[in-house]
């Protein structure tokens, strides 16, 4: 019994780093010069070197981190403010069509990108707002507030009744009983929505390849401007790729139960 | 109470009601604004003569562009490459995600660490996996895949260009099996301590108690990783962008209008595309989400 336990650790341990190889992979050549990423046999022993970090600061990489950022972090505000009074009005009973709401909200999200991007181009093109970063945030709001909604709405659930029928009882407002009592109960909910759809405008690389060019381009569409790479450029591209990875990674990292939740829009407990 | 003043009390219950449909009402407009009207206009689009490069020759045309995307030979390809691509990577996704799941769900020294690192991969940013992928394992001379596969004996393989289907759905793989992963983890951390006891007391076997307890048990939270992980996948674009550019059968329905759109410029057969695809996936998607939101509505949520 102990010695097959053993050997199911074992086998758990060879088979989860095999799988995390290749991340590790990319932050060890991220710290290579150029021959040795491009060393075979593979070098895991080597001196650091900086130069690929150096490199793709020079080309503007800061920049685009900063758009990524701005989008990702703005849509996210965006969406909160619309998705918590929605995800509480669809959590309370006296709304006629809550299940209608809900399908609509959800169908939004399952509608291919493909069937709303051309009028959305032609649109922002006519207005000037091709290549800006404000228009792309609005974007990724109305794709990731479905499932914001849908993840609020599960935490607000679990807000005993009693407590929302106190406060009622009290003569609290809707916005105060929303502000005041409902709120701070789900706050940890609240931060799990927003911190996933963080990641999925962070991470997004169709619509930011399309809707940005230079002034607005995010950090997705600066990484698969490597494809067309000549010569060494392995080190560089996973210096790039590492710090766009990142802030996903450690916040994924920091908060993992949350991230089961809102993954699974709420199904999951 | 309610024998004193039924109709205030209805009435004031009536404001609740309008107060909070109110408040769902920016989410409303917003969501229909942006995905709503545009669907409309591709619409719209789909019946024009509309190529940017042939600014002259705009005009009405019908149906004209449904008659080219179906007579042209691209489409039902791509329908195949899109079907093809999503199942294999959801049914591998699935297995490799339960088998680490079941792996996972044990007490052993570093299992939360295992668990960080297993999750990894889905955060990484999808155009940097990709990107990874390419350059750094499928390489010819510098892969690590290959150097492997060499050292082996072997000839190298030209992963992307000889079997770009495995390529894509490797990645795509190795990317959503720790999705499935955490979904099938918390069913089975969710499964009552006290019935798996008994189990064992009654002699059930491991392989028993699997098919007869875990199982069935399971049964929901497999529905939701699939189901999500179809309709996330279905949309599939960044690694056949990076690494095949639609070769060798991926070109998939999102890529074809990508291609049809910004590298064609050919807005109204694009909007076509659009169309069609949103008919395509309705049919896949109403099955899904009736399924889903029975799941979602009764299922592991309340």
């Amino acid at each position: 019994m102990r010695l097959r336990s053993g050997l199911l650790t074992l086998l758990t341990w060879v088979l989860v780093i095999a799988f995390f190889f290749p991340v590790f992979w990319m932050f060890l050549n991220a710290f290579k010069s150029e021959n040795d990423a491009a060393s075979i046999p593979p070098k895991f022993f080597f001196t650091p070197d900086f130069q690929g970090f150096e490199l793709v600061m020079q080309r503007g990489m800061g920049s685009y981190l900063a758009n990524s950022f701005i989008a990702s972090v703005g849509s996210t505000l965006l969406i909160l403010v619309l998705a918590v009074p929605a995800a509480y009005a669809l959590s309370i009973r006296p709304v006629k069509k809550t299940q209608d709401t809900l399908f609509f909200f959800i169908s939004t999200r399952f509608l291919p990108v493909a069937a709303v991007i051309l009028p959305l181009y032609m649109i922002f093109k006519s207005i000037g707002m091709l290549d800006n970063i404000i228009a792309l945030g609005f974007v990724y709001a109305a794709i990731n507030l479905p499932i914001a909604i849908w993840m609020m709405r599960s935490f607000f659930l679990e807000v005993p009744k009693e407590i929302v029928e106190a406060a009622q009882l009290d003569g609290a407002g809707l916005f105060k009983e929303l502000t005041r009592v409902v709120l701070p109960l789900v706050l940890p909910g609240i931060a799990a929505a927003g911190l996933i759809v963080f990641i999925f405008a962070w991470n997004e690389y169709f619509l930011a390849t399309l809707l940005t060019t230079s002034d607005a381009k995010t950090t997705p569409p600066f990484l698969a401007s490597f494809v067309d790479g000549r010569g060494l450029f392995l080190g560089a591209l996973s210096a790039a790729a590492s710090l766009a990875a990142l802030p996903v990674i450690a916040a994924g990292w920091i908060a993992q139960k949350q991230l089961v939740r809102g993954l699974a829009m709420g199904a999951v407990k | 109470m309610e024998t004193k003043a039924p109709l205030s009390l209805a009435k004031i219950e009536k404001r609740r009601a309008w107060k909070t449909r109110s408040i769902l009402l920016p989410a409303l407009i917003f969501a229909i604004l942006m995905t709503q009207i545009p669907f409309v206009v591709t619409i719209v689009y789909s019946s024009l003569n509309w190529n940017l490069l042939k600014p002259n020759d705009f005009g009405f045309v019908g149906f004209d562009n449904y008659i080219s995307v179906f007579t042209s030979g691209d489409l039902w390809p791509s329908i195949i490459a899109t079907v093809l691509i999503t199942s294999l990577a959801v049914i591998l996704s699935l297995l490799l995600g339960l088998m680490f799941a079941l792996l996972l769900d044990r007490k052993f020294k570093g299992q939360a660490i295992a668990r960080t690192l297993l999750i990894t991969p889905f955060l990484i940013m999808p155009a940097a996996a990709s990107l990874i992928w390419k350059y750094s394992m499928f390489d010819t001379n510098i892969g690590v895949l290959n150097w492997i596969v060499t050292s082996l004996g072997f000839d190298p393989i030209e992963w992307s260009t000889n079997f770009p289907l495995v390529t894509v759905v490797m990645v795509l793989t190795w990317q959503f099996t720790p999705f499935f992963m955490l979904i099938l983890l918390a069913g089975l951390q969710s499964q009552s301590k006290e019935v798996l006891e008994a189990a064992s007391v009654d002699g059930a076997g491991a392989i028993r108690t699997f098919q007869w307890i875990t199982l069935p048990h399971m049964r929901t939270y497999i529905e939701i990783s699939v189901l999500l992980g179809t309709i996330i996948l279905l949309q599939v674009f960044d690694p056949i962008a990076i690494m095949t550019k639609g070769t060798g059968g991926t070109k998939t329905l999102s890529y074809l209008l990508y291609e049809r759109a910004f590298i064609g410029l050919n807005v109204g057969e694009a909007a076509a595309y659009g169309v069609v695809a949103v008919i395509l996936t309705i049919g896949v998607a109403t099955i899904a989400l009736r399924t889903m939101f029975k799941v979602f509505l009764d299922g592991g949520g309340k």
